[in-house]
């Protein structure tokens, strides 16, 4: 038998390395620039919105949740491009990934947000999007194509997106 | 037991026992499935002002910091 134990060792090693992989190739497969945006229809706070709707317009679609830091912090910026680009074909739709619509709107009260936020509690959207990470936000061109994903919120890059909203935009 | 029915019952334990250490991993916890994940009371702290103190010699030493908390955060991002 003792000859045989390094050979057993050895097969144990493997399979327990096998076993602590990752299984989840984060972004893998997620749709990216390019790639036509999944489709959806969600309820709203004051109705629905479906994104076939907003064919021709600019959107920004944001998956956020309440207990997320960093969608705290890209509430006020996502306000603020609301405010100097919705004039110019851009439209914001805020998936809340919540699963109690309470938490939600306690956070919407803390974090005025005049663009539309969607509820979508079971989570389907995002899993149609391949949500990596929270906030996920997708820019859709006026054609349904997608023209940039990014996952995160951080400050010092906004720009970069703002950049391409801004060229989304320009006619 | 034949050397034949031994090496079978050993690649069956060994198979069964990989499959069981897989366990968890093999269930991804969605992004959007965090909220419970990203709870202070889910991360392996059951000393917060030790593990400060202890963060602190960590970054004076190492000039460097964080990453202990692999159940904390639950963003998936940053």
């Amino acid at each position: 038998m003792t000859p045989r134990l390094p050979r057993i060792a050895a097969l144990l090693a493997a399979a327990l390395l096998a076993a602590a992989t990752p299984h989840a190739a984060f972004a893998s497969g997620a749709p990216g620039p390019g790639s036509p945006a999944p489709r959806f229809t969600l309820p709203t706070r004051a109705g629905t919105v479906s994104l076939d709707s907003l064919r021709g317009e600019v959107v920004l679609v944001d998956f956020w949740a309440s207990w997320c830091g960093p969608c705290k912090s890209s509430f006020p910026w996502m306000r603020d491009v609301y405010q100097r680009y919705s004039g110019k074909g851009l439209t914001i739709v805020a998936v809340n990934l919540d699963k109690s619509r309470s938490s939600a709107d306690d956070f919407l009260l803390d974090h005025p947000s005049p663009f539309t936020v969607a509820f979508d509690p079971s989570g389907a959207t995002a899993k149609a999007y391949k949500v990596w990470g929270m906030p996920t936000s997708f820019l859709i061109g006026r054609d349904g194509t997608i023209l940039l994903a990014h996952s995160g919120f951080d400050p010092r890059r906004a720009g970069e997106v703002e950049a391409a909203i801004q060229k989304a935009c320009s006619p | 037991m034949s050397p034949a029915a031994r090496r079978f019952i050993l690649a069956g334990a060994t198979a069964a026992l990989a499959a069981l250490s897989a366990g968890c991993a093999t269930m991804r916890v969605e992004p959007w499935d965090r909220d419970l994940l990203a709870e202070k009371k889910m991360t392996f702290n059951p000393l917060p002002l030790e593990r400060s103190i202890d963060d602190h010699i960590y970054f004076s030493k190492e000039g460097s910091m964080g990453g202990q908390d692999a159940g904390g955060g639950g963003c998936g991002c940053n």
